[in-house]
């Protein structure tokens, strides 16, 4: 069985990531940039999802992590001249000590405690990059532009924000994402992770550590989270406070569940659908987030599963 | 100065507490987070500025406010108790993402009725009380006493009355308190709409001292949120407590500190009560 | 008002700009690139029918909500005024013009999204109108990469500072920097040396710290406290507080929500005798930035205190402030009258000190446009050098404001700053700087970056 989704899932993702990389040629210049955008958000999301979906832990603080990634990559580039490369390998590493030490303080709270304990130490967090606004820019924040250099691929320069490059450099990241991800999922770890999810003392009575698996899963979530921030910074060349507030940490949640958490296409799906449909909102009325709020009180009431979770409830059951 | 401080702080006290209370009704009763309960407090303000331009008169416009607008927000708590929290059946995390609906279609109501703008409510009576070396607004301490009023009020009903009586028991034990007839579904209803109206009257209150806007919800409830932790999650006694605590050290705090850091610190701090002590200073038992 | 008029207008304001402010701004404003006086071109009427129909599309970056948008209301209003007035006029280069307006929520994140919707899904000419600082630094490295011109109306240093990118210019609304620098001197010498600062926790309330701090070093005044509040407050006696005793000088700016919550506490915390009253033993002057009061009734309760203390403006409010036709023109056409107030709801006070840069940036890209020959998007790099090569504006319709000197390095303009005292109710200019006083030393060459 497992093995049969294996090869079901990974058929179905390379067909979607297939489809994304033959978009390109045709998508008009706008919808090109909102599907390098969505890619970025969806790896976000997807990151997220690994411990709400599989891990049965909902976080209200993923964009420290976020944030954490972006900040650390963006501040070591523009103040130590490290190269953009240089720069996503610190982000990667303190983004994964960040979510290491917090793990360490916050797993040892549950369910409600665990979510306003990741509120607030993401609120600390905000507070701590607009305290030290002297190094950070605070709020205003600050542009990579002119520190990151060209990038040469066959003996050609691309500048990081050439259309192309950040389509394809989103599109890596979100099939390196999904691939990884599958394959956790499906192996053993991620087996007992899902266990932890459905019940967790009992998980802890068979013998497991409980503890450390919930860290790795925290740990792994937060540190893709920041990977994905860091490669924002990259592609979009701005750091500033807005990806550390509390709504950057709503979003992710409301893209996997609207997609479906614990399915591993489903926060793509997601964050697709509510790009576009606040895209297509926020032509009409000012007030766009009106549906963000009527979206997540349906999607909780009568889809719980999302999208993705209730197609594979109804139709099709290996999907991971 | 110190006394300026504590003066400023026991004010900031007990409009917290007044907010705080709401949440952590909620939260003991029903055992549910109630992430709108900051836009409950906003539509208060909100109301009280309709109030205060229908009546054209501050003082009229005020009675009116304080009548009406808890009973208007406590309808719509009991609304989305019934058709949205209901739902899901108070499923902790559930109520939260549907709370934080709540919260955002409130929120988007308001600015399409009420615009982006913050918009100021006259003060029912203003005068200037003199200190030998600086002033202090008299409706802040006129505030200040109908909040304590109030929390008599909800602690009143919480000991003497029947309501209380069951909410007591629902908070113990809903299974037990259902068998015994305790008419929990009623009683979910009532409490929510409780919070809701605190909160709102709260609003009422708070709003001559600052204006109203529309994205006023976000502060009170992360302070109450801070409040209700430190107090111990469902403690009523725990929460007044912690509310002074809150005001008054802020108080002293940010006169010596920078605000920013005043507010990691204070952060970071309850998030530290919460990893030691999950049940909070004050709490009757962990949960 | 039918063209004749318009020309009375025109050369009326010219005179205005008195003697002394053209020579103390030195040779610049000489140089050939001086504009605005042929800016009501008596052909451009026949040129419009003659043009295009196809209109120059402008991108509105519009803070319609968020904590920006008392801001973007009358941002909103004044662009729309401006963009009927050049229409009726001839448009630019007898092209009509249009606005096309988007929603960023004064987020950073969502701005820069609007930068690219606006250009590539609504395929406009040119962007415009942000102000908050934060949303500017968030969409003007998207505007640089679009390779499109956009004009900002912020008063943020960030322009100046060579932190954006040659996409990026501020041509009609001067930074706080120059603001600080025009006044400072005044401050001390009028109102005392012991100054305390009090601004918002944020960039733009640094450029506030550091230049008057610079300003106050450079001029032998005292900074007694640098107190920052956070955009978020909403209860400021704790701040007060902190003012020491040897202070004579309280200099205030706020924005958000919170401002007429923040004036009054301040009058509830000091009093309102013959500006204040005693303080420890001394009494204490109040000099704000209008940001403070911007959209606030100058006579709502609890401000009475306010009576005597001084503020800056960059336009006066009200009328006889600035009493010159262009600029009775302007308030008339988007409508405010003379307390500063919207015609149409006496309640609903205008952004004064603020918005005339949108009307005044609409004229600047018309005058770039019509001087490049600019026709469509493979014209923009001579647009922007012709822009780099404008070495000021002419005050007139286009500029009621007052005259500009810009600098093709910074992208920035210098102008005239106003200091009003408020007295019986009302503000009355007491002080009025010339372009110079305001003017500092280029810290960066856009021109010498790549387009």
């Amino acid at each position: 069985m497992r093995r049969k989704s294996l090869k079901y899932a990974l058929f179905m993702q390379g067909g979607v990531l297939l489809l994304l990389f033959l978009l390109q040629f045709f998508l008009p210049a706008y919808h090109h940039s909102s599907f390098s955008k969505i890619m970025i958000l969806a790896s976000y999301a997807i990151g997220y999802n690994f411990l709400l979906g599989y891990t049965g832990l909902m976080s209200l603080g993923h964009a420290m992590f976020f944030a954490s990634g972006m900040y650390s990559a963006g501040l070591s580039i523009f103040y130590f001249g490290f190269t953009p490369l240089e720069g996503m390998i610190f982000g990667t590493l303190f983004t994964l000590t960040v979510s290491l030490i917090f793990g360490l303080f916050a797993l040892r709270t549950k369910a409600v405690s665990f979510l306003i304990v990741t509120l607030m130490f993401g609120q600390t967090f905000y507070l701590a990059i607009l305290y030290y606004n002297e190094f950070t820019y605070g709020q205003d924040g600050f542009s990579l532009t002119d520190y990151l250099g060209t990038l040469s691929i066959l003996g050609k320069e691309y500048l990081y924000s050439d259309p192309a490059i950040r389509y394809n450099f989103a599109l890596i990241l979100l099939a390196s994402y999904l691939l990884i991800t599958t394959l956790i999922v499906l192996s053993p770890v991620g087996r007992i992770l899902i266990a932890i999810r459905e019940n967790e003392p009992r998980t802890q009575l068979l013998g497991y550590n409980v503890f450390s698996y919930k860290l790795f899963a925290l740990t792994f979530s937060g540190t893709l989270a920041g990977i994905s921030g860091a490669m924002h910074a990259l592609l979009y060349s701005y750091i500033g406070t807005t990806f550390a507030e509390i709504h950057h940490s709503i979003s992710p949640l409301l893209w996997t569940l609207l997609g479906g958490a614990g399915t591993i296409i489903g926060p793509l799906l997601g964050t697709g659908i509510m790009f576009y449909l606040i895209d297509f909102i926020s032509g009409i009325t000012s007030n766009y987030l009106l549906v963000v709020g009527v979206v997540l009180v349906l999607t909780i009431i009568w889809f719980p599963l999302g999208i993705m979770g209730t197609i594979r409830q109804k139709w099709l059951k290996w999907l991971p | 100065m110190v006394f300026l401080a504590l003066l400023d702080g026991t004010v900031t006290a007990f409009v917290l507490a007044l907010i705080a209370l709401g949440l952590s009704l909620v939260f003991g009763v029903m055992r549910i987070v109630n992430v709108a309960h900051g836009e409950f407090f906003m539509l208060g303000a909100v109301l009280s500025w309709f109030a205060y331009h229908w009546t054209g008169d501050a003082l009229w416009g005020f009675i009116l406010a304080l009548l009406v607008a808890p009973v208007i927000v406590g309808v719509i708590a009991v609304l989305s108790e019934r058709y949205i929290l209901r739902k899901v059946h108070y499923n902790p995390e559930s109520t939260i993402v549907a709370t934080i609906g709540i919260l955002y279609v409130i929120q988007q109501l308001t600015l399409m009725l009420f615009g982006p703008e913050a918009r100021p409510v006259e003060a029912p009576i203003y005068f200037r009380v003199v200190f030998p070396w600086f002033g202090y607004s008299g409706y802040k301490l006129l505030v200040a006493a109908m909040s304590g009023l109030c929390l008599c009020g909800v602690w009143i009903l919480m000991k003497r009355s029947k309501l209380g009586l069951y909410m007591r028991a629902t908070q113990q034990d809903h299974e037990i308190a259902t068998t015994f007839g305790v008419p929990t579904k009623k009683i979910y209803a009532s409490v929510f709409a409780l919070g809701g109206g605190l909160a709102a009257l709260a609003g009422v209150l708070v709003v001559p001292i600052r204006q109203a806007d529309h994205l006023m919800g976000l502060e009170p409830l992360l302070l109450s949120f801070i409040v209700v932790i430190i107090g111990g999650l469902g403690s009523l006694r725990g929460t007044i407590i912690a509310a002074f605590l809150i005001g008054i050290s802020d108080g002293i705090i940010s006169v010596f500190y920078e605000p920013t850091l005043a507010k990691m610190l204070a952060t970071l701090f309850v998030v530290m009560i919460l990893i030691i002590k999950p049940g909070g200073l004050f709490g009757e038992s962990p949960q | 008002m039918n063209k004749k008029e318009e020309e009375k207008v025109d050369q009326q304001s010219e005179l205005n700009l008195s003697r002394r402010t053209v020579l103390s701004t030195g040779a610049a404003l000489a140089g050939a690139g001086i504009i605005g006086s042929q800016l009501i071109d008596p052909a451009a009427k026949t040129a419009y029918a003659a043009g295009s129909d196809e209109p120059i599309r402008i991108g509105f970056q519009a803070h319609r909500t968020g904590i920006g948008a008392l801001y973007g209301r009358w941002y909103e209003r004044t662009t729309n005024a401006a963009a009927k007035y050049i229409n009726s006029i001839g448009g630019i280069a007898g092209r009509p013009i249009e606005i096309i307006t988007e929603d960023d929520g004064t987020d950073p994140k969502r701005g820069a999204d609007v930068v690219e919707k606006l250009a590539t899904k609504h395929k406009v000419d040119f962007v415009y109108g942000t102000l908050f600082s934060h949303v500017v630094m968030g969409s003007a490295p998207r505007a640089g990469e679009l390779k499109i011109p956009y004009f900002v109306v912020s008063e943020g240093y960030h322009v100046a500072s060579g932190a954006l990118n040659r996409y990026v210019f501020q041509p009609c609304i001067t930074d706080v920097r120059s603001q600080i620098t025009a006044v400072a001197n005044w401050i001390f010498s009028n109102l005392g040396k012991n100054v305390a600062l009090i601004y918002p926790d944020y960039a733009f309330g640094y450029d506030h710290r550091d230049y008057a701090s610079a300003a106050a070093a450079k001029s032998g005044a005292k900074i007694t406290a640098k107190i920052a509040i956070p955009p978020t407050a909403s209860s400021f006696t704790r701040y007060f507080i902190q003012i020491p005793k040897n202070t004579d000088v309280i200099y205030h700016v706020m924005v958000g929500p919170g401002v007429l919550t923040f004036v009054r506490e301040m009058g509830e915390h000091f009093g309102s005798v013959d500006v204040f009253e005693h303080y420890g033993s001394k009494h204490l002057k109040l000099f704000g930035f209008i940001d403070s009061l911007e959209g606030v009734n100058i006579n709502s309760p609890g401000l009475e205190f306010l009576d005597g203390s001084h503020f800056w403006e960059a336009m006066p409010r009200y009328a006889d402030g600035y009493p010159t036709a262009a600029e009775k023109f302007y308030r008339d056409t988007v409508g405010i009258d003379d307390s500063g107030a919207s015609k149409s709801d006496s309640k609903d006070v205008a952004a004064y000190s603020h918005m005339f840069g949108c009307w005044e940036t609409l004229f600047a890209i018309k005058e770039a446009v019509e001087q490049s020959g600019y026709k469509s998007k493979k014209d923009y790099q001579t647009l922007i050098e012709t822009f780099e090569g404008f070495s000021g504006f002419n005050e007139g319709i286009a500029h009621p404001q007052g005259s500009k000197v810009f600098s093709g390095k910074t992208h920035q303009c210098y102008g005239q700053q106003f200091v009003s005292q408020v007295k019986n109710g009302k503000f009355n200019v007491v002080h009025r700087t010339s372009i110079a006083d305001g003017m500092y030393e280029p810290e960066t060459d856009y021109t010498k970056k790549s387009l």
